[in-house]
């Protein structure tokens, strides 16, 4: 089976989402499949972790946020096809070079807040200095 | 072929430095890629209001919090619409690469009744909570809720909008190279929503009814 693109992809690079083509539908309706799956089945985790009691109560916001990356990753593999394949470099370059400025933003957000509400005066001590 | 190519093929006979001289990339790629980039830049937008509604999370100022507002039955079913129609927007992907008219149009179909039964969960709980007294003003978290998962909804309403062009496009001119790469772009969007969504129920509804 072929996507039809071929003609035109005799290049090395791959477009963002486009499948590197070797089985027929079959094989790509059950690629598919599996990624619905998993991730049918991490959501479930979270949402199941984030309401119990079972586990150590600190563990639960760490094991949701890694439950949340990896269901990231799922969705990128299985859905928008973004391989560690030569064809496509270009694609992953550009991804991880978004995620730095996405780490950079919250990351960096989250730590100057903190510090500052940390150093700032209480903000009733603030208004009376300013009387 | 000249020598000189061929002294040059057969030093590199395994194509690691592309010997062939492809020449520039296909539109197709070219055209995906700048889409990619552009999701890229809107996956960064969102990191911003990510990072603010971090922030202001205990800032409630005497409203309610999350913990008391949140119904998260409510977000599970919004979810699984969301991710099934991320499931069958795929569906239309191998439809439209296989030039099947029928098929495309009925999972078209499906993810544009997926999407807005996740609008309408999504409607119905702000309309819920402005009317208990919690809408945008209340509180800067609930400034903050409103932006985040508003954002994300606008995007849907625009994506779905975006699908019913699609669906028209494909009726009128059939499987086209240009409409081809329009339906590319359009999978990429509908699919980074769902990975966006996926940080939306992590942090603010997860993480934000823990605090």
């Amino acid at each position: 089976m072929t996507n039809g693109h071929e003609g035109i992809d005799r290049n090395i690079d791959i477009a963002p989402g486009d499948e590197h083509l070797e089985g027929g539908i079959g094989e790509r309706v059950l690629g598919y499949l599996v990624g619905l799956g998993l991730a049918i089945l991490l959501t479930a985790t979270s949402f199941f972790v984030a309401g119990t009691d079972l586990v150590w109560q600190p563990s639960i916001p760490v094991a949701l946020v890694v439950l949340a990356i990896a269901q990231m990753g799922v969705h990128l593999v299985f859905f928008l096809h973004i391989t560690t394949g030569a064809d496509n470099a270009n694609n992953v370059l550009a991804l991880a070079f978004g995620m730095l400025i996405v780490l950079l933003v919250i990351g960096g957000s989250l730590w100057i807040m903190a510090n500052l509400n940390q150093n700032m005066m209480p903000m009733d001590q603030l208004m009376q200095m300013q009387r | 072929m000249t020598d000189a190519t061929m002294t040059y093929t057969l030093s590199d006979p395994h194509h690691v430095r592309a010997a062939e001289h492809a020449g520039p990339a296909s539109k197709r790629i070219v055209t995906a890629y700048g889409f990619w980039i552009f999701i890229l830049s809107d996956m960064v937008m969102f990191s911003a209001f990510f990072a603010t509604y971090a922030v202001l999370l205990g800032q409630t100022a005497g409203g309610p919090s999350g913990a008391e507002l949140f119904d998260l039955r409510n977000v599970a079913i919004e979810t699984g619409f969301l991710l099934a129609s991320s499931f069958t927007c795929g569906l239309a992907t191998i439809a439209a690469d296989a030039r099947n008219k029928f098929s495309f149009q009925i999972a078209m179909a499906v993810t544009c009744v997926f999407g807005l039964a996740f609008l309408t969960i999504e409607a119905r709980e702000f309309a819920s909570l402005v009317a208990r007294g919690a809408g945008p003003t209340r509180s800067a978290f609930l400034s903050a809720f409103f932006t985040l998962v508003g954002c994300h909804g606008l995007h849907v309403s625009a994506g779905i909008l975006w699908l019913l062009t699609m669906m028209a496009q494909v009726y009128a001119k059939g499987f086209r190279a240009d409409i081809q790469r329009r339906l590319l772009c359009f999978a990429l969007f509908w699919h980074a929503l769902d990975i966006i969504w996926i940080a939306v129920f992590t942090v603010v509804y997860l993480l934000g009814s823990a605090v």
